[in-house]
């Protein structure tokens, strides 16, 4: 039996920083009355720093196996948890007054946000399907208490309800495929596992049953069709302040699980798990791009945009070489930064008493205010891969590496996907431009820190556009295989 | 194979068809109560069957916390919840083809699956058997305290994070309901601050006048 060392606990120290300051945060929900709401948001911000501050700190070239070869310290886990610190950042600019007008801004919802994301670092940094299996629990159980924090609204709690009933079965799901591959195995170690079944000269049909199982379950928390049902009901129906978390820090977390299992532990066995993904793939690219023609609420819309980008993450994963899990980490990136973007418009748009749901709600925004109609135009834009913005970098490294891989046929379908989906982004752009704003619509009011926020957030989209060579070398540095 | 391997065989047939019975029961009881009472005959053969392996403390736990207390309390929200069980059986007709086609097909793919002893058992490394002596209890404990002790950490933050979501969604600031506020309890100093006298003689004149 090892016994733990410093290095054990240094490989977990952002997870138990955080796990320390949700439980200060926590006692300060509970007992302070005045100020509390500044003393939360400020706090939370401030963790947040701070964890960046940690995780910059021991981002370093090699990687650490921790407590058991439960954990996992590496470089690509260390850029996903910063990403993931500055969305959640993010997230508390943006709905502090979203969530204040619709008195839901308690101080669960920092406390509760915190732990889904300790919750997405579990994840990132796991090792082990137990510590997997953990971690996606933690931050699956904070997010079905966040969707229904609004308990008096029916469609909150009908969202949060289909989301818990549906990722109840998911986590069985997953769970019966890590017993059956533990029971055939005797590990539940990624890296021991994949050097099992790598020495096998061909693995029983018992572990590819119980490995369909657990990416199951993982295509569910990245929305991919056919376990995408959930996440249109779930952005339509959580309060926007929610459905923002639910809709970007997961999928960062999803992808490290992707990553982790397929990639780091089987990565030998690429044949057999690529057609595997291959069907989830092509199915997330079509229902993402055709269903989301016909929606009209902006929130489900944006719900099949996430399953569409879905897809593409997984085209590159499924190139399975270097190039292709670059790509696919490079995709994951822009899309959280995308999708902060257009719920932060959302947002910025809805005003006590009014939320915004339907396409139409966007109608003549440059009259309103040609500032955020141009920063909504630039992410509609980067949504469709419109060059020069950041999203058509991410669509054809993606491409590229499918291409690599000599899959012609999935890349051309891809493009046309893509294409397909280029028609309802375009039509809100469309919405905004040339059509008349309703005469009687209040303007825009938010405060400073939230318009510059946004603003920042659009522009990033530009900047990354034109200079993609900084994110692209920084995931190439940390997917080192 | 010995006569004593064959009762051992026979006995885990018996009780994991005990579970599969049991199981199916759950789903197609009329009654959600014997639904229940099915889910708790599950957990009994379950525990048996854990108990036969080698692992008593894990049977008891199951026997005590799942069917102890976790079944009892399953059995309380169901009866306490006026459950119509005609109106939840009513989409029945319409998707009982497609569950059928795709409980079906699952099944299928298991069979054929088991069928060509594709499955890979015979690489299963076999457990070791425990020699005499070591306690059940206090193997796992020592592996659940050193080598997953990262991971019941984690358990116990999801513990915590199920207190604060039980609450966030259960309690409720109405004006009305008296609750006890102990800082206004202890604030009292004087005789007159918790205790109001009425003039009963007062009420017992206005009776009489009126």
């Amino acid at each position: 039996m090892m016994s733990l060392t410093a290095t054990d606990y240094i490989a977990a120290l952002p997870q138990i920083f955080l796990l320390g300051m949700v439980c200060v945060l926590l006692m300060f929900a509970v007992f302070v009355k005045n100020g509390r709401d500044e003393v939360l948001h400020y706090g939370s911000l401030g963790t947040l720093a701070a964890l960046a501050i940690i995780t910059g700190e021991l981002l370093r070239g090699h990687s650490i196996i921790a407590f058991n070869g439960m954990l996992i310290q590496d470089a690509m886990g260390d850029v996903l948890m910063l990403f993931a610190y500055a969305i959640t950042a993010a997230i508390f600019v943006y709905a502090r007054g979203y969530l204040k007008d619709r008195n839901l801004l308690s101080g669960e919802f920092y406390i509760l946000t915190l732990l889904a994301l300790l919750g997405a670092m579990i994840v990132i940094q796991g090792y082990n399907l137990i510590t997997l299996y953990m971690g996606i629990e933690l931050m699956a159980l904070s997010l079905y208490t966040l969707v229904a924090l609004s308990r008096e609204d029916s469609r909150a709690s009908e969202a949060a309800m289909k989301f818990f009933i549906l990722g109840a079965i998911s986590s069985g799901t997953l769970l019966f495929g890590m017993s059956l591959i533990y029971g055939l195995t005797g590990t539940l170690n990624i890296g021991i596992l994949g050097a099992k079944l790598a020495a096998t000269p061909a693995p029983g049909l018992g572990v590819w049953i119980g490995l369909g199982f657990v990416v199951v379950s993982m295509a569910f928390e990245l929305g991919a069709v056919p376990f995408h049902m959930w996440v249109p009901d779930v952005y339509e129906g959580a309060p926007s302040g929610m459905a923002i978390f639910v809709g970007s820090v997961p999928k960062l977390a999803g992808f490290a699980f992707f990553m982790r299992l397929l990639a780091e532990g089987l990565g030998d066995l690429h044949g057999g798990w690529l057609w595997l993904l291959t069907a989830l793939a092509v199915g997330s690219l079509f229902i993402g791009a055709v269903v989301a023609i016909a929606q009209t609420n902006i929130k489900r819309m944006l719900a099949y945009s996430t399953i569409n980008h879905a897809g593409f993450i997984l085209l590159g994963i499924l190139a399975g070489t270097a190039e292709g899990y670059r790509a696919a980490m490079f995709y994951v990136i822009a899309y959280v930064i995308m999708f902060a973007g257009a719920f932060g418009i959302i947002m910025l748009l809805s005003r006590a008493g009014f939320d915004v749901e339907k396409i139409e709600d966007l109608r003549g925004l440059n009259e309103r205010s040609p500032w955020f109609a141009f920063v909504m135009l630039m992410i509609m834009f980067s949504m469709a891969g419109a060059p020069p913005f950041l999203g058509f970098f991410a669509k054809v490294e993606v491409i590229k590496a499918v291409l690599d891989i000599n899959m012609t046929w999935l890349a051309v379908f891809s493009v046309v996907m893509a294409v397909i989906a280029a028609f309802y982004y375009l039509r809100i752009v469309r919405l905004m431009y040339f059509d008349r704003a309703d005469p009687d619509a209040p303007g825009i009011i938010a405060t400073p820190d939230f318009k510059l926020l946004l603003s920042v957030n659009g522009l990033v989209l530009l900047g990354l556009g034109i200079f993609p060579g900084g994110l692209l070398a920084l995931c190439k540095a940390v997917i080192g295989f | 194979m010995s006569p004593g391997a064959i009762t051992y065989q026979a006995l885990f047939y018996l009780f994991a068809a005990g579970i599969v019975f049991s199981g199916l029961r759950v789903i197609t009881a009329r009654n959600p109560v014997h639904s229940a009472l099915f889910l708790v005959l599950a957990l009994v053969n379950a525990a048996i069957l854990w108990v036969q392996m080698g692992a008593e403390f894990l049977g008891i736990i199951l026997v005590l916390v799942y069917v102890g207390a976790v079944m009892v309390m399953f059995l309380f929200v169901v009866m306490m919840l006026d459950i119509n069980a005609a109106t939840m059986r009513k989409g029945m007709t319409r998707y009982a083809p497609l569950g059928l086609i795709i409980s079906g097909l699952i099944a299928a793919e298991i069979g054929w699956a088991l069928w060509g002893h594709y499955l890979g058992i015979a690489n299963t490394p076999h457990t070791a058997v425990a020699p005499a002596g070591i306690s059940n209890t206090e193997e796992l404990g020592r592996a659940l305290y050193t080598h997953y002790i990262y991971v019941f950490e984690i358990a116990a933050v999801i513990l915590l994070l199920g207190i604060i979501s039980a609450i966030v969604l259960t309690l409720r600031w109405r004006p009305n309901t008296r609750r006890q506020d102990i800082n206004q309890q202890l604030r009292v100093h004087k005789t007159s601050d918790h205790m109001r006298l009425v003039d009963l003689r007062d009420n017992s004149r206005g009776r009489k006048e009126s």
